[in-house]
């Protein structure tokens, strides 16, 4: 970017990318050991008038474009299409900008300034694709399509019999040690393939909750299938 | 060990350092601009590492993530 000075000359300095301090009379300034750029952000976040309301603009724009190229990057991943693909991209935008307003103090300069403001962007995209799954889910919760299981992990139709000792003992841990609640996000998970953002959305859980129930019921499937001799023995696991 | 049961068995396996989506997402940004600085991220957070491996929508955020920073 080359700067216009107020004498029409050409200026070779290059405006920071988080935008410029001159004359911006920060409210609180930045901590000494942030990059320049996140210096810039913040302070220009942090003040009013013109240069808070030009700052915003600025980051909502910037924001608005990773989110279409964050949907765009997962778009084949998404049954969502079209239009409606980029209203979640600006809706995330939307959101993500609230919130990094709203957390604006939290941030502790222990990473730039733009990639703390992104992973709000990312994560709302993350969270809207989920959602936006069960407008046209290609299956239903709790359908339990136990019979795709052995595509899901790639098996060759030729060794589905040999797969069945196995399949019987997954679908017995299943059925008798887990929970209904493990049981019905386990099948949704594994079994049926619904996505793990999606099934959260859906039951009103944080990712991090249905992770939890998956993960434990991985340990346990493991440590039946080497009981079984299906599996070699997982050994020392903990947690 | 066949492929289709190798699947299976990294599915199934789990890794005890794993942080789990919270603390792997609440520190997102300072792996990924670790990562963009050629730091040894996962040797920094081997816990985030190990969950990022097992976590396909963690993985995906932090692909974004990625993504998003290095192309800007």
């Amino acid at each position: 970017m080359v700067l216009v000075g107020e004498d029409g000359f050409e200026s070779a300095e290059r405006a920071a990318p988080g935008g410029s301090l001159s004359g911006v009379d920060c409210a609180r300034p930045p901590a000494r050991d942030l990059d320049e750029e996140s210096s810039a952000w913040l302070c220009r976040l942090r003040t009013s008038g013109w240069e808070r309301q030009a700052a915003e603009r600025e980051l909502h724009a910037r924001l608005v474009r990773i989110a279409l190229a964050e949907v765009r990057r997962r778009s084949a991943r998404t049954p969502v299409v079209g239009p409606e693909l980029d209203d979640v991209a600006h809706q995330a935008a939307g959101d993500a900008m609230i919130a990094i307003l709203a957390k604006l103090g939290s941030f502790r300069g222990e990473s730039k300034f733009i990639t703390w403001a992104y992973r709000f962007v990312i994560l709302e995209v993350s969270g809207k694709l989920g959602r936006h799954y069960w407008r046209n889910p290609p299956v239903t919760l709790d359908a339990g399509q136990w019979e795709q299981l052995p595509d899901r992990f790639g098996v060759d139709p030729a060794r589905h019999v040999e797969w069945r000792g196995i399949l019987a003992e997954v679908r017995r841990v299943v059925d008798d040690e887990m929970t209904a609640h493990q049981r019905r996000v386990f099948v949704a998970v594994v079994v049926d393939g619904i996505p793990l953002d999606a099934l959260a959305a859906e039951m009103g859980l944080r990712r991090n909750a249905i992770y939890k129930v998956v993960f434990d019921a991985r340990r346990k499937i493991r440590r039946a299938l080497a009981a079984n001799g299906y599996l070699e023995d997982p050994g020392l696991e903990r947690r | 060990m066949n492929d289709d049961l190798g699947r299976l068995e990294q599915f199934l396996r789990t890794d005890p350092r794993d942080v789990g989506c919270d603390e792997a997402m609440a520190v997102l940004h300072i792996y990924v601009d670790l990562v963009t600085a050629g730091e040894d991220a996962a040797a920094r957070y081997p816990g985030v590492a190990a969950h990022l491996l097992a976590c396909g929508p963690c993985s995906e955020d932090f692909a974004g993530l990625l993504s998003a920073v290095t192309n800007d």
